[in-house]
């Protein structure tokens, strides 16, 4: 067993960096913390730092003033760490791709590891995902 | 009712009006008198400051304050027109906290200037797009730089 | 001169809906000034408007919220259709308004819940986010999506919400009804949540009309403004209902008002119901062929209060200029008057009690001993102590 498969084999700990989104996805994340969805029994948590988070959730698009901030979270990170880009503006830009202060999809500023598309991903989808990149892990 | 007692009262500053229906008024008026004009609808007739929107157009910069009366759910616009080269108006905020936002966002979108503004900072744009660069204006091109 | 602390809240922070910064100047444990930090969040949605066809608009707009996302469709639908003086169909007319109580209610679960959390009552955050679901579920089988519904367009509503599916509403709404009587005790009859919130952040009257701020936030505060009953739209002329308002002004009244509003909602929704089972089916929307030139002011009440849209049209297939007005744009700066002079533990459920939700944590680079409070270990320390436990789980690997 690798260390990296070692770090993510027990309960996973997430931090969630909402960008310019519409924060359908932010709630939708939220929602699979409550009763009906209910990722905690996974040991899944949200944490308030990055730090000691194992899991990075980016959603929304990405504008030129969160960009500097992004890379400093990611930087901030405790490696090995795993970015999970939720929702069509994370993974692509979306509908806000052409506007006038958009800094790039996620993957063009830090490295993702999943992409979870919908608008916003139904909390069984953003579930998927997560469990999805476990198994690839 | 409302509407004529405001002409009455303010004949020389109203350049025009336009009723398009009970609900939907508009007055055109010089913008040396916004100020005495937006006093006089908060504070006598007890109007409620909705929002301010600006426009880029042939004559200029347009900017229309919306006003709502409620109680017969009246939206006043005062409709004023500053010229493109110099745009500058005296700003309401010291009056209200209402306008605060939304003249620096017009600030930073169009480059109005608003005069005596209590804190012209920036709101929007600080790691967006430059200082004197104004996305909303029309000669504005996606990449950056200004068309002549 | 004291010296004045700064407490960052945000700009990211796990439950904070949208990325925003707000610097508290405290003094001990006092708040003595709040200034706040935007653009975070800035997409020129404006700018894109004016790139799309009526049409499209309605799939941007959705997305300036997603918790309000009927409402923006909504003022944006009124405000062109004053431009082309648009008369719908009774039955979109009901349907439209379906949606947009059916939103208020989730939205104002969602807000239940979330304040809940800030004051560390969790129970309340689960029970209101449990009973959520429901009204999620029905907008999926209305309109195949849980958020961002796509219902609207100019002249009607794009999908019908066919008699056969009446029932099904009926029966959610009554479990709805059930379950806000079960928040409203958990709430309104909780000894410790008077306790927080009674006397804390309270705006006057004469504030809100300072601030212009609007919705819940002003009906708290003794200002009977509702856009629905005042410039009326949609079905709401065609039902009965009330305004609820209070008159504290503080936290507690302004759960107070979304709550009972609630029920408002609830009874909305079922005679719109009745109204529906009376027209005919199908019957959605009215051809629209052309917009002509002028410019169009659409409102409609959010559950977070006014939402403003202002639409420019040239006579051509798509708007000149768009201004929209969220009612946060407003409401936030109130937090100017409602946080000051508190302390910072109350400060988060003021700043919440708008409803763009924030709670905030501090993090300290140096461990405590939790009952004397004496530093045990510096920050270098705490660095060779987790140095050393990483060097131990790499030997079991």
């Amino acid at each position: 067993m690798s260390f990296k498969s070692y770090c993510f084999k027990k309960s996973l700990w997430l931090f969630h960096f909402g960008g310019a989104s519409c924060n359908n996805c932010d709630i939708e994340i939220l929602d699979c913390l409550t009763p009906k969805y209910d990722v905690e029994r996974f040991g899944m948590v949200l944490v308030g730092s990055v730090r000691h988070a194992d899991v990075l959730l980016v959603n929304g698009s990405i504008n030129k003033k969160d960009k500097p901030r992004l890379l400093e979270i990611y930087e901030q990170a405790s490696k090995p760490v795993v970015v999970v880009a939720i929702g069509a503006c994370g993974c692509t830009g979306g509908i806000f791709a052409e506007g006038n202060t958009f800094a790039g999809p996620v993957d063009k500023i830090i490295p993702v590891d999943a992409y979870i598309p919908g608008c916003p991903p139904k909390p069984e989808a953003i579930l998927a995902g997560i469990v999805k990149l476990l198994g690839k892990i | 009712m409302v509407i004529d007692e405001l002409k009455g009262k303010f004949t020389n500053e109203i350049r025009d009006t336009v009723i398009k229906n009970d609900r939907r008024v508009t007055i055109t008026i010089n913008p040396a008198a916004l100020v005495s004009m937006a006093e006089h609808l908060y504070k006598t007739l007890g109007f409620r400051f909705i929002i301010a929107s600006a426009l880029h157009t042939r004559k200029g910069f347009e900017i229309y304050y919306h006003f709502s009366l409620d109680k017969p759910g009246l939206i006043l616009n005062l409709h004023l027109i500053l010229d493109s080269k110099k745009p500058e108006v005296e700003s309401l905020s010291n009056m209200f906290e209402a306008t605060n936002w939304i003249e620096r966002e017009m600030h930073e979108l169009f480059g109005i200037d608003f005069l005596n503004h209590p804190n012209l900072d920036q709101l929007l744009s600080e790691g967006n797009w430059a200082k004197g660069v104004y996305p909303y204006r029309k000669t504005f091109k996606s990449n950056g730089e200004t068309k002549k | 001169m004291s010296k004045q602390t700064l407490i960052p809240i945000g700009p990211y922070h796990p439950l904070q809906e949208e990325p925003e910064l707000f610097k508290l100047y405290c003094d001990g444990e006092i708040v003595k000034d709040v200034k706040w930090e935007t653009g975070y969040n800035h997409r020129g949605i404006e700018k894109l408007s004016e790139k799309k066809s009526y049409d499209e608009v309605f799939f941007l707009v959705e997305r300036v919220c997603g918790i309000c996302s009927t409402s923006h469709p909504f003022a944006f639908a009124n405000s062109v259709e004053e431009i082309g003086n648009v008369e719908i169909t009774n039955r979109a007319k009901y349907i439209r308004s379906i949606i947009g109580e059916l939103e208020r209610i989730h939205s104002h679960l969602l807000w239940v819940g979330l304040a809940g959390h800030f004051l560390g009552y969790n129970t309340v955050f689960m029970w209101a986010w449990k009973y959520r679901e429901p009204v999620l579920d029905l907008f999926e089988m209305i309109s195949g999506n849980r958020n961002s519904y796509a219902m609207f367009k100019i002249g009607g509503v794009r999908r019908d919400i066919e008699n056969n599916k009446i029932p099904a509403i009926e029966e959610v709404l009554s479990l709805v009804k059930k379950k806000t009587d079960l928040l409203v005790g958990a709430v309104m009859d909780d000894p410790v949540i008077h306790a927080r919130t009674k006397g804390v952040g309270v705006l006057t009257k004469e504030d809100i009309l300072h601030f212009a701020a609007v919705g819940p936030t002003a009906r708290a505060s003794g200002v009977d403004v509702d856009v629905r009953r005042d410039d009326p739209y949609a079905a709401y002329p065609m039902v009965n209902w009330k305004v609820i308002t209070a008159q504290a002004g503080d936290v507690f009244a302004k759960a107070e008002v979304r709550l009972l509003e609630m029920y408002e909602s609830i009874s909305i929704i079922e005679q719109c119901l009745d109204g529906l089972k009376k027209e005919k089916e199908g019957d959605i929307d009215v051809k629209v062929k052309h917009i002509p030139e002028g410019y169009g002011l659409g409102r409609a009440e959010a559950p977070r209060g006014e939402v403003f849209h202002f639409v420019v049209s040239d006579g051509s297939n798509s708007p000149v200029r768009h201004k929209i007005r969220a009612p946060s744009y407003t409401n936030i700066s109130t937090f100017k008057k409602s946080c000051v002079g508190q302390s910072i533990s109350d400060a988060t459920i003021s700043l919440a009690a708008v409803d763009p939700c924030y709670c905030c944590t501090e993090r300290l680079a140096v461990a405590l001993d939790r009952n004397s409070g004496k530093r045990i270990m510096n920050a270098k320390e705490i660095i060779e102590h987790s140095t050393q436990i990483t060097n131990r789980l790499l030997k079991n690997v």
